[in-house]
């Protein structure tokens, strides 16, 4: 008990108080921004909580990324412009809302709902580490590489339009992980001898190109065409997530779940456990075609599920300093520089301070909702703003955010050519956020089934051999075979 | 008083011009220096560069930036750092994949681009097992790689060709073995690496030990042996190779800081006893036992002779294994 008491004293001091406000602040900010992220936003922070106490450091990390996950699905609703892969799942419906003046409502479900998956696994993260440390252990490159398969077959499957339409834009996004130098046989793919193209295509300059670039072009092309945005017609920010909740309840629970649970795989992670959501949301909705044209469920179930996955990810970070994803990764430098080496040992040799990390992540979640508020609230008036010069503002931030992902001014050709692209696909009716997730898990793919081959000497039956592996591979045929069973049964009755 | 104004702000503007004329070696340093990391933020590399950037700024009295220019196995930001005007106002972390890349035929350039300023850490490779594993002694395990079948056993720990592949093909070699008598898997790193062999994946990491020590402390992961002339500090249990299988083999990876080829001379002084004064202070000794990083010092003269030196035995060691470029 008595380390539970040094614990708050050391989160509830003035200084720390102000530093989790402040980057509160500060990530709702960045991340609200069309063309800034949560990464450029924890990057961002790197070298300013080098200098800090642990507390306050991790503390300042941790919760502006919360902010930025969440305000990334601000530009997401407001203008199509998701701020992740993961707020991409739901793009569609939460924007729809919006057409459908009810962007306070998406907005404040989003909100709601990610506090909710990310307190879920926090208390998961307090309770049950290093149990699901231990599970996450037996996971290798097969089993990883069917949970990307079952993450890009959701991906095909939840996408508005046809499943060959959804195809063609993943295998784009395939192709553009091809890139580079950083694959498995380390061999320059595609470079054309340039240096920068060895590093690859980029996932961030890429996406603020697909999603707000394209966004932009096509608000100059088709001005006069497009609908007016419809301002909110008072849908309320939490007045309907009382609603929402009660009619929801096993969705929220089921995301929450599996978002911390797929989270917790170092692996896997947010992106991956958003799509299976949402996904999982539509398969076992009693209204799944209302998904994608405003319906507030899937956005419930995926949010949950993404901010608990963000969560998740810190359970083989604490136990076994092992990163699952690029902001716990700089989390677990910045612990080793604080003198908290990671491992099973740090709830031994220092249980105060790890109990005021969890402090603060319970303490994020909430001070999440004014904030996140007022941040709705702002951002409600951007709506009023004229499109002709709120375009160009958008398209400054967007290069501002493409060079400093890398300081290189090759990221914003990267984010030209992406936007061209994008504007491309969707007069074509191709649907954008499979390329996303496609380039962002390719490399993923590659890398875990190459190495699952070299391991079992060439052999395919490895991919089954494992029980864990066995079990994700026949539940993605099931996947893969339900929809085409379906069919055919429907043609035989008809 | 319109014109007073515009007189004033000519004046200035004239001011302004002379200022930014060529810089004299000896006012340097006069304004902030760039410091380049080629690879991301949150890694032991990037966490080298901005202790260092920060007792650099201490000591040189400007600020001193840290960029991230990461990708393509280090090659964009070791490029920045080279083809950076040698006036003092770029330097970056050098890392020994300066020694690699030119032979797997990424780039041209090689160390002898750089004016190495100093080595300012050596981190020793290491033969790391899973608890489960049947050899709990180099030895044994050298045994049983040798009479069974090639491939049977399987590495990981870096990508293809990557430095920790390396040191294991390097010491298969020292062993009279083939280089490639255990199978390499790529990974994108020695945590990922050590998290496959917990999970049954591979047999072997040859990692530095620092990158396993959770794994060690939680009694997943046994150390056999340090690729070092002498026993790790901070495993003062393990043995040297020499000791554990009676072969004279040692790898490690180092770090150090550079300049772009061509410093003036004054300018290459400057630097290089701010990065001694760096090196001794209190700060960066604790921050490196801290991080279970190895402390290692080499001025520019013996610092050129080490890359020189790792350049060729490692150009050697890739040529063997067909990892280099025709």
């Amino acid at each position: 008990m008595s380390v539970m008491a040094e614990a708050f004293g050391l989160v509830f001091q003035p200084f720390v108080l102000l530093v989790i406000l402040a980057s509160a602040a500060f990530g709702m900010f960045v991340g609200a921004i069309p063309g800034l992220t949560a990464t450029m936003a924890t990057a961002l922070l790197v070298p300013i909580t080098f200098f800090m106490d642990p507390v306050p450091a991790i503390a300042a990390i941790v919760t502006a990324t919360a902010m930025a996950i969440f305000a990334g699905d601000i530009p997401g609703a407001l203008l199509r412009m998701p701020g992740t892969p993961a707020s991409a799942a739901y793009v569609e419906d939460a924007y729809a809302m919006t057409r459908a003046g009810r962007s306070e409502e998406a907005l404040g479900a989003a909100l709601v709902f990610s506090a909710i998956g990310g307190i879920f696994g926090t208390i998961v993260l307090m309770t049950l580490s290093p149990v699901l440390a231990e599970i996450a252990l037996r996971f290798s490159s097969f089993e990883y590489f069917w949970l990307v398969v079952l993450g890009l077959s959701c991906a095909i499957f939840v996408s508005p339009g046809s499943v060959a339409r959804g195809l063609v834009a993943l295998l784009i996004g395939l192709f553009a992980a091809t890139v580079g130098i950083d694959n498995p046989a380390g061999q320059p793919r595609y470079t054309f001898g340039s240096v920068e193209l060895l590093a690859g295509v980029q996932f961030i300059p890429a996406m603020i190109g697909l999603f707000a670039v394209s966004e932009v072009l096509r608000s100059f092309v088709d001005a006069t065409r497009r609908p007016a945005i419809v301002p909110d017609r008072g849908s309320g920010i939490f007045r309907s997530q009382w609603r929402n909740l009660l009619a929801y309840p096993v969705q929220t629970l089921r995301g929450s779940v599996l978002g911390t649970a797929i989270g917790a795989l170092p692996g896997a992670g947010a992106d991956i456990a958003a799509w299976i959501s949402y996904a999982v949301s539509k398969r076992f909705s009693r209204t799944p075609r209302k998904f994608g044209t405003g319906h507030v469920e899937g956005l419930v179930e995926a949010g949950a599920s993404n901010n608990g996955a963000v969560s998740g990810a810190w359970i083989p970070a604490l136990v076994f300093g092992i990163p699952g994803d690029s902001i716990t990764a700089i989390v677990i430098g910045v612990l080793y520089i604080k003198g908290l080496n990671p491992g099973p040992t740090i709830f031994i040799n220092d249980p105060q301070l790890i109990y005021a990390v969890f402090i603060v992540f319970l303490l994020a979640n909430v001070i999440m909702l004014p904030l996140g508020w007022v941040a709705i609230k702002t951002a409600g008036t951007i709506l009023a703003i004229p499109r002709n010069v709120l375009m160009p503002i958008i398209l400054m931030f967007c290069i501002v955010g493409a060079y400093a992902i890398n300081n290189s001014v090759f990221g914003v050709g990267l984010m030209l050519v992406f936007g061209v692209l994008g504007f491309l696909m969707d007069e074509n009716d191709i649907p954008i956020a499979p390329a996303i997730l496609g380039l962002v898990l390719g490399p993923m793919l590659e890398q875990n089934f190459i190495t699952s081959m070299i391991k079992a000497d060439g052999s395919f039956l490895a991919f089954f051999e494992r029980p864990i592996a066995a079990g994700l591979g026949l539940f993605t045929f099931a996947v893969w075979c339900i929809p085409a069973v379906t069919w055919a049964m429907r043609r035989r009755r008809g | 008083m319109q014109r007073r104004l515009m007189l004033a702000g000519a004046t200035l503007a004239l001011a302004t011009v002379a200022t930014a004329a060529p810089v004299l070696a000896q006012d340097y340093p006069s304004r902030p220096i760039q410091m380049i990391v080629p690879w991301g933020a949150g890694g032991g590399t990037d966490a080298v560069g901005r202790v260092f950037a920060s007792l650099l700024q201490e000591n040189l009295g400007v600020p001193v930036n840290v960029v991230n220019r990461t990708g393509g196995s280090g090659v964009v930001g070791h490029s920045a750092i080279a083809n950076a005007e040698p006036d003092g106002y770029t330097i970056g972390v050098m890392t020994i994949e300066i020694d690699m890349m030119h032979w797997q035929g990424l780039t041209d350039l090689t160390y002898e681009n750089f004016d190495v300023l100093a080595l300012v850490n050596a981190d020793p490779g290491g033969l790391m097992v899973s608890a489960d594993s049947e050899y709990q002694d180099a030895a044994a395990l050298l045994e049983a790689i040798r009479s069974e079948p090639k491939g049977t056993f399987k590495g990981s720990g870096t990508g293809q060709g990557g430095i920790w592949h390396l040191g294991l093909a390097g010491w298969l070699m020292s062993e009279g073995l083939p280089p490639d008598q255990v199978t390499w898997v790529p990974s994108e790193g020695a945590a990922p690496g050590i998290t496959d062999m917990v999970a049954g994946g591979v047999d072997i990491v040859p990692s530095s030990l620092a990158e396993g020590r959770a794994m060690i402390e939680a009694d997943r992961v046994v150390p056999l042996a340090s690729m070092s002339e002498e026993r790790q500090e901070a495993f003062p249990d393990v043995p040297t190779v020499m000791e554990a299988t009676g072969t004279d083999y040692t790898h490690a990876v180092w770090r150090a800081i550079a300049a772009p080829d061509g410093l003036p001379e004054e300018v290459h002084d400057r630097l290089e006893s701010a990065i001694k004064a760096a090196y001794e202070s209190e700060e960066y000794q604790t921050f490196m036992q801290d991080r279970g990083f190895g402390l290692r010092w080499a001025g520019s003269e013996e610092a050129t002779e080490i890359v020189a030196a790792d350049d060729e035995s490692l150009g050697a060691v890739m040529k063997e294994a067909g990892l280099a470029a025709e």
